[in-house]
């Protein structure tokens, strides 16, 4: 137990969540893609603050900053999808062209 | 091995292991549920950093809110066509394989480097937490709330459907 595990969890995380917003075709899988990437970043911040050996709580609280803006991002993502698929009825991100060009 | 270091391995698979499967399955719920054993696993790991209060507000708000969420909206956009898309062809392979590549090279500098590491003690924090968020941490306390309303207002005026009067 260290933090350069944690580290390296996170690192891990973010690697995967990239990779996911990045090859999925679905709008709804990247956006599994983003709360992975959020949770690695929390993870980095509630780490360091663990090992900062001084009982500060500020990494704590921004972590819950970014799991409530997590929240909040995802709820706003998820009614634009609902509002493009009552539209287009289908949320393949290959067929979102409309604006190329 | 001590029991700490035991669950802490233990932790990590829960973690890792689901987020791969997330990334790599073809189904859409496979990869939200596997998504949610990988934020138990998150907060299993917020414990053992000594985030009492983190962990169980990562498993009400991500697990309870957002991936509750997640599932609706996937059962709301389901469609019979979302397969026959052949997943793992030779540019996606590539394209993992430099992505691995890049990550590896981008985040070896910070793994490697000589952390000054002094690990805390793990006391309860939610007493703590919440004097912070009265005082030093007002406003973005404050800021946080208003954007949560106007997250809910948004959302749902973007997926109200336009009535003809």
């Amino acid at each position: 137990m260290s933090l350069t595990g944690f580290l390296t969890v996170s690192a891990i995380l973010f690697s995967l969540g990239m990779f996911c917003i990045l090859s999925r075709r679905n709008a709804i899988a990247v956006l599994l893609g983003i709360e992975l990437i959020l949770n690695a970043s929390g993870l980095n911040f509630a780490a360091f603050n663990f090992y900062n050996g001084q009982g500060a709580m500020d990494g704590q609280i921004f972590t819950l900053f970014i799991i409530v803006l997590a929240a909040v991002e995802a709820t706003v993502a998820f009614a634009i999808v609902l509002a493009v698929f009552q539209t287009r009825r289908n949320i393949q991100l290959d067929s979102m062209t409309d604006l190329k060009g | 091995m001590s029991i700490e270091d035991l669950i802490y391995y233990l932790f990590i698979a829960l973690t890792v292991v689901p987020a791969f499967i997330t990334v790599m399955t073809q189904s859409l719920v496979r990869a939200a549920f596997s998504l949610l054993l990988t934020l138990v696993g998150v907060a299993g790991l917020y414990v053992l950093l000594g985030a009492d209060f983190l962990a169980i507000a990562q498993l009400l708000i991500y697990v309870g809110g957002i991936l509750v969420l997640v599932l609706f909206a996937i059962m709301f956009t389901r469609r019979i066509e979302d397969i026959g898309y052949r997943q793992w062809g030779a540019r996606r392979a590539t394209a993992a394989i430099v992505l691995g590549v890049l990550f590896a090279l981008s985040f070896l500098p910070v793994i490697a480097h000589e952390w000054t590491q002094i690990p805390g003690e793990r006391q309860p924090t939610v007493a703590r937490i919440g004097e912070l968020f009265l005082s030093d941490y007002l406003l973005p306390f404050e800021i946080i709330s208003i954007l949560l309303l106007a997250a809910l207002a948004g959302a749902v005026m973007i997926v109200r459907k336009e009535t003809k009067e």
